[in-house]
């Protein structure tokens, strides 16, 4: 908590020098300090309270709809963020590095997406197979890494970033040939999912929010249950922690890096496909946006722990959905919503730091206005 | 150079590691600290070579109180410090590791390695170590690497020289060299503090002794004094490491090794055509120096490492399949390093005692564990094993080392076996665990089930063994009975065959070595 | 194999009778060499043919158990990449000068940040912030150089702002002991936002003032940069370039050479055996992070001041981790991380050459073809290879 609200202050030190109303009472601070804090204060609680109102509740709004509006729209950002992240989580957990999202997500939002435009299956159905399409994609995707890990001892980390370029070329690829573009189409950009693919809204045809973010639950509930529960999840926590002590077990190290790959790559897969079948409906070479990073980030958030990444999740696209309102209404750059993202991460992972800076006299960011 | 510590005291956590400790070390002689494993001797050298930063008291240079911030400041005040875990760099040569924090330069920080190599000549001529400049650091033997690092503190000027179980990773042989080396240094004016747990070294060459006990000193005492009475103080006890154990009576032969051969990842091999077999009911004792393939061949049996010859347990080969099936088929293992190899530390008691039973009736249900289950197991193995622990939740990490090594062990004798290898069985344990867990392998002995202890302590070797294996450079040097005398036993771990061993000791120094160990039968009785 | 497949591919397959023209000088060179124009077919084969007989003598020193020497690696490599080309501007003309050049050119900010990287990790810190080093060092070098109106000040200014996220990295991987991998990540996302809130908040508005930096001048080197080939190639280049060459050479003798280098190692392999024999080993990483960012943020001067002038968001495009790559497959060497770079901007070079010649082959998988490539050297032939030993280990004194 007292990361975010850190990571929140400085974010507000950003927005007060860069925002021209504030910076031009610097030039006569010292006459009148007032004007200089007055100017400050508009700016940040302007910048902060136009993002609350785009993320959470927007208390101006005139009717149901206005005023939950950005709260789904929140939930409807958090959905394959969550998923994604506790994909990345599994991978941690046992020890290993998964920086390969983003590849995972594209390549399970391809597939997900060309088995949602191309074949025409029943109600229910379609949607399913969809999703395990996206589950498949992300899996194969991963596994490269887990495999290359197991057999070469080559670094997960190198390879699955690079695995993350290799898939955006091969997606940008695949959106020029026929297979994939609509018929008479220069747009790379595929045909509409088939109206069973689709994942259902969930508040009706005003609001976004999709039966993704049931999925999202489900996956948390199941990721929980996998860590903790099953004999998968002890393998992959032991191997995580002592790969040696796992290997004199008689627990394959091998086959557990793979397994644990290919599930953390199935996770990441299905947030593709949920982002494919839900919200954008069709699959354009930008599908995946910054998913697979932003997923780093939430597991990070959230300690790895499905609850944890639950709610970092929703802070996270709070973050990003009301930034986007700030940029709109008072013209601060959404950026700095990334600014504060990795801030909170870098904050909660060095506690001491934070305490550090808590334990400084109150008076701090006075001090550093007027030294400025 | 006069040495003092006055009242030094170091805690981590809730233990103290060092109580009020006071020493003084005059000048030109080696002293002796004497201690069991976990005394606090080593906790005690760091302090003084500025690795830690003592609680309480002060360390006092020829009647002047200094304080170290770092060894750089204990190496200035010319105390040098030779580690139990080679303070060497692998990849460098001998004089890049010598030169190392005080380099030769030629202007620019250019190195001047030839005047790092002329140095390490010089004092390698100086004392007979005989080491190449130029030779890479992991290529060579420990004996070799820790003249090493000898060298890297008499270049530095060390007046005093500390000296951690310098002789755990050494042959018997080699030891020898090392007592010539330090009375050497002795006679050109060094100061030697001595740190061990074996009597007969320190009786050799000490000058005085110091012995530890928990963490403060329990008395001083000449090299004269009998090894009966040093052991006790060491111990705080009448020690018996002799187990009462009634004769062997071996049954048929059931695990079998013939013609193993282990490659490392250079083709070199660790482990050379070793033979041999062990009945039901038989402890054998596979002795030898560290690094002899002991390890790799205790590893070869579990299937860790890949291996060309036979195993075979109760018929059935058992080279060739993954650890999985190995311990399936009635191997229990305790691998020698339990916090590298044995434990998941971040891990619960219960969990670490499932390890290899995770996945198996009655502690899962398909793919879903039964956590019941697993604490009830956790209960009873506790309870068994005497293992001090807040309950089955607690992490691993943060249990004694004795206790750890029982959770080990509890695991491994947890299910039905058919052989049973351990490693290193009571590496750096309490002597309450060691009685305790020596009980329980004896036990399993008399269960019916063979038994293959590693180890490098010939005091292990001798409760233990019902016959004993001698290991030297990958090779089974010989298979002798239990009661064959310790001279000989030494003679074997550095290469002599068993009949030639025989020889050299009757013809040699059979009455001086033969003296020695009756006091050291006596010490134990 | 590669060989066998070049042979087929590029020789016998495509139909013969056009030509290959190579432009092997600029108009303006002190010796014109006249363009080399061959037949595509025929040397095409013969190249590959050539390329096989390498690959076979490799294998026949496989066979009998002895070392294949790097230059036979090398060799086949040239002999591969000719033959390819051959093959790829059958019936054009391209000029082998600028192709090289450019491979170069664009090799300046991998090889920075390769060895802003290695700097790092031969000290045992992991560098994932390589990219984020890059942005903020093209951010800094735009901005300064146009309030300053003089490129060469950017590249003053492009260390220190390389160094804001070095200082970072240090202080929560050495102080903090937070896992450095994730530190990396996290700064890289940190300095995407925070060059991107700054042009979209300051810049943008006042691209005048703020973002509109001169660009460095190519300074060709008297003499030298008058030899053919070789001349335009190495130098006729900005100073930028220059300063990776020294940056290059006094790297790889400061690392082997020096008492610095000899201590930084120690602590990258084996920090508790620099620690006894006086040597701070948090201050050591300390200082190496701080250097490192600042050889990484001088190559981010590239993207601004040393290409295309003015500061634009997320400019670096993965270019960070692409050099992450280059140090490894350079075996965490100067030497190595420069030749691995210009691999990389060879393949990245020549992907806009035949991109624009217009070739069979989709653009896509050109783009895809560094990170390959690093995918197969790592699986293949780095992972013998040992990296620092501690690399990635924070150093905890009791």
């Amino acid at each position: 908590m007292l990361a975010f609200v850190l990571a929140l202050v400085i974010g507000a030190l950003l927005i007060v020098f860069t925002t021209e109303s504030v910076t031009s009472t610097l030039s006569y601070f010292f006459s009148k300090p007032g004007d200089f804090f007055s100017a400050a204060w508009s700016a940040v609680s302007d910048a902060y309270v136009a993002m609350f109102r785009g993320a959470v509740i927007n208390d101006r709004g005139w009717d149901f709809r206005t005023v939950f509006t950005p709260l789904t729209e929140t939930m409807t950002v958090a959905t394959p963020l969550i998923i994604a992240a506790l994909g990345v989580a599994v991978a941690f957990r046992a020890g290993l590095f998964n920086i390969g999202a983003q590849g995972q997500v594209i390549l399970g939002a391809t597939f997900a997406g060309y088995i949602g435009f191309t074949w025409h299956l029943p109600v229910v159905v379609h949607v399913l197979v969809a999703l395990v399409g996206g589950l498949l994609g992300g899996a194969i995707w991963a596994s490269i890494a887990g495999v290359l890990r197991a057999r070469t001892g080559a670094h997960e980390v190198i390879v699955t970033i690079m695995l993350n370029y290799v898939a955006l070329y091969l997606l940008a690829y695949l959106l020029t040939t026929r297979f994939f573009t609509q018929s008479g189409s220069n747009q790379p950009k595929s045909p509409a999912v088939g109206p069973n693919a689709n994942l259902p809204l969930l508040l009706g045809d005003h609001f976004r929010l999709n039966a993704g973010f049931l999925v999202a639950i489900l996956a948390a509930v199941f990721v929980w249950w996998l860590m903790t529960r099953s004999t998968w999840g002890f393998r992959f926590r032991a191997v995580g922690s002592n790969p040696n002590a796992s290997r004199n077990a008689g627990i394959g190290v091998a086959t557990t890096f793979i397994a644990v790959m290919a599930v953390s790559g199935a996770l990441a897969g299905l947030a593709g496909a949920v982002q494919v079948l839900g919200t954008e409906k069709s699959l354009t070479g930008g599908i995946a946006g910054s998913l697979g990073f932003d997923a780093i980030t939430v597991a990070l958030l959230g300690r790895s722990k499905p609850l944890g990444i639950f709610f970092a999740g929703l802070l996270y696209a709070a973050l990003d959905v009301g930034g986007r309102s700030m940029e709109a209404a008072t013209g601060t750059p959404i950026d700095l919503v990334l600014v504060i993202q990795s801030l909170v991460v870098l904050f909660i992972a060095a506690p001491p730091l934070v305490r550090a800076i808590f334990r400084l006299p109150a008076p701090r960011p006075d001090a550093k206005g007027a030294r400025a | 150079m006069k040495l003092e510590l006055r009242g030094i005291t170091k805690r981590f956590g809730p233990l103290v590691a060092n109580d009020h400790i006071d020493l003084v070390v005059e000048p030109g002689e080696v002293h002796a600290l004497l201690g069991e494993n976990g005394a606090g001797k080593s906790t005690l050298m760091n302090v003084l070579f500025g690795l830690y930063k003592a609680d309480e008291g002060e360390i006092v240079v020829d009647d002047e109180p200094v304080a170290f911030k770092g060894p750089g400041d204990a190496l200035a005040a010319g105390i040098g410090m030779v580690h139990q875990h080679f303070m060497l760099v692998p990849v460098f040569t001998v004089a890049e590791n010598v030169m190392l924090g005080h380099e030769p330069t030629r202007g620019g920080g250019l190195l001047d390695l030839d005047a790092a190599r002329r140095t390490v000549r010089e004092l390698s001529d100086r004392f007979g170590f005989g080491l190449d400049p130029d030779a890479v650091v992991e290529d060579l033997p420990v004996g070799v690497q820790q003249r090493v690092e000898i060298v890297k503190a008499l270049v530095r000027d060390a007046r005093v020289l500390i000296l951690d179980e310098p002789t755990a990773v050494l042959t018997p042989q080699e030891t020898d060299e090392l007592i010539a080396i330090m009375r050497e240094l002795k006679a050109q004016g060094t100061s030697i503090v001595f740190i061990t747990h074996k009597l007969r070294e320190v009786k050799a060459v000490a000058d005085v002794i110091t012995v530890i006990r928990r963490g403060a000193v329990v008395g001083s005492a000449s090299p004269d004094a009998a090894e009966t009475e040093l052991a006790a103080m060491m111990v705080g006890r009448a020690v018996s490491l002799g187990v009462d154990k009634a004769p062997a009576e071996p049954g048929e032969e059931t695990f079998q090794v013939e013609h193993l051969t282990v490659r490392d990842a250079n083709g070199i091999a660790v482990v050379d055509d070793v033979s041999f077999s062990v009945a039901r009911g038989e402890i054998l004792a596979v002795a030898g120096v560290q690094g002899n393939g002991q390890t790799e061949l205790s590893e070869a049996v579990v299937g860790l490492v890949p291996a060309t010859g036979s195993i075979r347990l109760e018929g059935r080969e058992l080279v060739g399949l993954s650890p999985h099936e190995i311990l399936d088929a009635g191997v229990g293992f305790v691998p020698e390093d339990r916090t590298v190899d044995g434990l998941v530390l971040d891990f619960t008691v219960a969990e670490n005692l499932v390890l290899d039973l995770h996945d198996r009736k009655p502690f899962a249900r398909g793919v879903a564990l039964d956590l019941g289950a697993i604490r009830k197991n956790a209960r009873e193995r506790i309870e068994e094993y005497d293992i001090r622990t807040q309950g089955p939740a607690q992490e691993v990490g943060r249990l004694s080392g004795g206790n750890q090594q029982k959770v080990v062990v509890a695991r491994e004798l947890s299910r039905p076996l058919k052989v049973f290898v351990a490693s290193q069985p009571t590496r750096g344990v309490d002597v309450g665990s060691i009685e305790f867990l020596h009980k329980r392998i004896v036990a399993e002995r008399d269960n019916g089930t063979p038994v293959v202890i590693v180890s490098t302590e010939l005091d292990e070797v001798a409760a233990l063994a019902d016959r004993i294996a001698v290991m030297y450079r990958g090779k089974i040097v010989g298979i002798v009975p239990a009661d064959t005398p310790r001279a000989v036993l030494g003679l074997m771990m550095a290469g002599a065959g068993a009949e030639e061993a025989r020889e050299q000791a009757t013809e040699t120094e059979l009455d001086q070595l033969a003296d020695e160990h009756t006091h050291e039968t006596g010490a134990q009785q | 194999m590669l060989g066998l497949l070049a042979l087929v591919l590029f020789g016998l397959l495509p139909a013969g009778g056009r030509e290959t023209t190579f432009g092997l000088s600029t108009s303006s060179d002190f010796v014109h060499l006249g363009p080399v124009t061959v037949p595509s077919k025929a040397s095409a084969v013969v190249l590959s043919v050539l390329a096989l007989l390498a690959a076979a003598y490799a294998g026949w020193c496989v066979s009998r158990a002895r070392r294949v020497g790097r230059w036979v690696t090398i060799v086949f490599a040239v002999l591969w990449v000719l033959a390819f080309l051959t093959w790829a501007v059958a019936g054009k003309s391209t000029s082998l000068v600028s192709l090289l050049a450019g491979s170069l050119f664009l090799a300046v900010p991998l090889a920075f940040g390769a060895l802003g990287g290695l700097i790092g990790e031969r000290a045992g810190v992991v560098n994932i912030a390589i990219e984020g080093q890059l942005l903020t060092g093209a951010f800094g070098a735009a901005v300064f150089a146009s309030i300053v109106s003089n490129a060469y000040l950017g590249l003053v200014a492009a260390p220190v702002a390389g160094l804001v996220i070095g200082a970072l990295l240090a202080l929560f991987t050495v102080k903090y002991h937070v896992n450095q991998i994730i530190v990396g990540v996290v700064l890289n996302v940190f300095a995407v936002g925070l060059t991107s809130f700054l042009y979209s908040s300051v810049l943008k508005e006042n691209a005048a003032t703020l973002n509109s930096p001169p660009r460095l001048p190519t300074l060709p080197i008297p003499v030298l940069g008058d030899i053919p080939v070789i001349g335009p190639v190495l130098f006729r280049q900005t100073l930028l370039v220059y300063l990776l060459y020294v940056a290059i050479v006094v790297g790889a003798i400061a690392l082997f050479r020096t008492r610095w280098g000899l201590r930084v190692r120690a602590v990258g392999e084996y920090p508790a055996a620099a620690d006894t024999v006086g040597i701070d080993v948090n201050r050591t990483r300390w200082g190496n992070v701080l250097l490192g960012s600042m050889v990484a943020g001088l190559g981010g001067a590239f993207f601004t001041v040393g290409s295309v002038g003015a500061f634009s968001q997320e400019m670096t495009a993965g270019k960070g981790y692409i050099a992450l790559a280059a140090m490894i497959l350079g075996r965490w060497s100067p030497w190595g991380a420069l030749g691995a770079a210009l691999l990389f901007g060879f393949s990245d070079k020549l992907q806009q050459v035949l991109g624009v010649l217009g070739t069979a082959i989709p653009n896509q998988f050109m783009l895809m073809l560094p990170y390959v490539v690093t995918i197969f050297a790592v699986a293949g032939l780095v992972g013998r290879v040992r990296g620092p030993a501690a690399d990635g280990v924070p150093y905890v004194k009791e």
